[in-house]
């Protein structure tokens, strides 16, 4: 799976009536399966970032091309066919079951009128087996904990049934075992041929588990590519205006994945950090 | 997962209620009727007193409180997912006010002496001007439907139509007082073939192209990102929900004055018994609906005979008893 997945040529975008741009002139090849962590500091545009990836907003300048497409010109439905999406915590006003939610998934494929047959329901099962939720399907969605809701949501993107997953910040909110079970989870469904692509503000876990990174800051993407290359503490130091160490891991973890991103305890000093 | 037989059984089931509560109610009222009599009646053979009442009287009014009760849960259970909260119905963007505003003002100003389809007619078009003014007032903010601010716009546009109806009131003579406060207590008196036909063509509508929206109304009560992620025309769907709800509602109050508690205990109860699927619900909600206001008008209008009770105030008395024993069984 080396084929191309996205490609972003010269993107910028401006939210209608703001004065600055959230992206700025970004370009990027995103090519097909591994894990893509999009990092950056709160407001550096990864959000808009995703919901161009996805085909929610339009470039205002550039294209953004999913498999060799451009993303403006497909309808709703089949980016929907193609792309998973797992946005942060969104449930349900009205009591509905995990099985419910996940079989949402199968709605780009069935339309307004089609009722859901036996491979709809087995790719639901299958999706829930994959996240490891079939033995609460049945549950009420709003009685899981955090960590469960979100491999729901995850299964959900699943059941759409595309070639890619898009999240946006999934561990979020979640304790260290969650966060990493999660982490694990999305590396298994990399290895099993999906391209996903997720924004976190983890670095180290970034740094360890994810193939290729994006680093944005104030709407340019500063840096891209394998993730040891991009994740230096110079960089990231003068990214998020911080001090920052990358350091190897010193422990028995370290066989697994890259570097630990270490931000110290003191304030910045001096102009140039 | 509720498989597609046990829902047929279901809107089955629900069907026969309604012939049978539709049947009960035809039978009820100032001159008791017997089945015969009744199935004599709409086969021509009897007597005219009898004809009149079953197929003039009885079998209209018993057709209009099935419709009212089906449109109001599908207008209800749509503005809830639409506006993702679960205490919206279908008066909550202020469609019972503007209607009230024009029904008031065609009685208050005598209008209602010309004809008998001045009041619904006012009482229609104050509701869409009420629709229109509260969609206006919700753009003024942004340029996309924003649920909050379309729900703020409706409580502004029904305060204001509100505070007309009162001044309204003020200078109004007793009769006309009477019958304007009667006519926003809602009652399916003086119901007509006419009247069956106003709401049943609107409703037909709606309802089709909600059914075809169920899925974007599941989606849209998750979230609009996760909708839009999953193929929904979010703005789009979100008009045509909004369109297709405040004229189901619109149609309704014309017709039949506000009553309330309908729209939006109905749409919970099937949540309750049945779960949130629109798939299932819109329709499970119109039935039940249908059946609940239907019997609530034939009780209505026989428990303190020959004073006829407001149905809004039975549908509240009865209505609010067996809702909290569904969501005791809930808890169980």
């Amino acid at each position: 799976m080396t084929d191309l997945a996205w490609r972003a040529e010269r993107v910028t975008f401006r939210h209608p009536g703001a004065t600055r741009d959230a992206l700025c002139d970004v370009t990027c090849d995103l090519a097909g399966g591994g894990v893509t962590a999009i990092l950056g500091p709160n407001g550096a545009g990864k959000s808009t970032f995703v919901r161009l990836l996805i085909g929610l907003a339009a470039p205002t300048r550039g294209i953004v091309q999913f498999r060799g497409r451009g993303l403006t010109s497909w309808p709703r439905g089949a980016i929907a066919r193609e792309i998973g999406f797992v946005p942060q915590g969104e449930e349900s006003v009205f009591p509905v079951t995990v099985r419910e939610v996940v079989a949402m998934g199968r709605y780009p494929h069935l339309g307004p009128w089609r009722a859901e047959a036996e491979e709809d329901r087995r790719i639901v099962r299958h999706a829930l087996e994959d996240v490891d939720a079939l033995v609460f399907a049945d549950r009420p969605f709003s009685t899981l904990s955090g960590g469960e809701q979100q491999r729901v949501r995850i299964a959900r993107a699943l059941a759409q049934h595309g070639s890619a997953i898009v999240l946006d910040e999934p561990t979020a909110g979640l304790d260290v075992r969650h966060e990493i079970e999660l982490f694990a989870l999305l590396r298994g469904l990399a290895a099993h041929g999906r391209t996903v692509v997720l924004v976190t503000h983890n670095l180290s876990l970034a740094s360890r588990l994810a193939d290729r990174t994006l680093l944005f800051s104030e709407g340019v993407l500063v840096a891209q590519g394998e993730s040891r290359s991009v994740l230096t503490g110079e960089l990231l130091s003068r990214v998020y205006g911080w001090p920052i160490d990358v350091v190897q891991h010193p422990g028995p973890g370290a066989e697994a994945g890259g570097p630990l991103v270490v931000p110290r305890l003191t304030p910045p000093t001096g102009p140039g950090l | 997962m509720t498989t597609t037989a046990a829902v047929a059984r279901r809107y089955l089931l629900l069907t026969l209620l309604l012939g049978l509560a539709g049947m009960l109610a035809v039978r009820v009222g100032a001159v008791g009727l017997t089945l015969s009599d009744i199935i004599a009646a709409i086969r021509g053979t009897a007597d005219n007193a009898t004809h009149t009442i079953v197929v003039g009287l009885r079998i209209p009014r018993v057709v209009l409180a099935a419709l009212c009760g089906a449109a109001l849960a599908v207008s209800g259970a749509t503005y809830q997912a639409l506006l993702r909260n679960t205490l919206a119905e279908p008066y909550i963007l202020g469609v019972s006010s503007g209607a009230a505003l024009g029904a008031v003002a065609a009685t208050v100003f005598g209008l209602d002496r010309l004809s008998p389809w001045i009041i619904p007619a006012f009482a229609f078009a104050g509701a869409l001007v009420a629709i229109v003014l509260v969609l206006r007032v919700a753009l003024v903010a942004g340029r996309v439907l924003d649920r909050r601010t379309l729900l703020l716009a409706g409580v502004v546009v029904g305060a204001f139509c509100n505070a007309a109806v009162l001044l309204f009131l003020t200078f109004a003579d007793a009769e006309s007082f009477r019958s304007a406060v009667f006519w926003m207590m809602g009652s399916l008196a003086g119901a007509t073939w006419q009247h069956v036909l106003l709401l049943a063509v609107p409703l037909a509508i709606a309802g089709v192209v909600l059914f075809g929206l169920a899925r974007s109304l599941n989606l849209l009560a998750v979230g609009e990102p996760t909708a839009a992620a999953l193929g929904v025309p979010v703005e789009r769907v979100k008009y045509l929900c909004f369109a297709l709800a405040s004229v189901l509602a619109a149609a309704a109050v014309a017709v039949s004055g506000v009553i309330g508690f309908v729209g939006l205990i109905i749409p919970h109860a099937v949540r309750l018994l049945w779960g949130s699927d629109y798939r299932q619900l819109l329709a499970s909600a119109a039935l039940l609906g249908a059946i609940f206001l239907v019997g609530a008008d034939a009780a209505a209008r026989t428990i303190a005979a020959p004073t006829e009770l407001p149905i809004g105030v039975l549908t509240a008395l009865v209505g609010v008893p067996v809702f909290v024993a569904l969501l005791r069984r809930r808890d169980d």
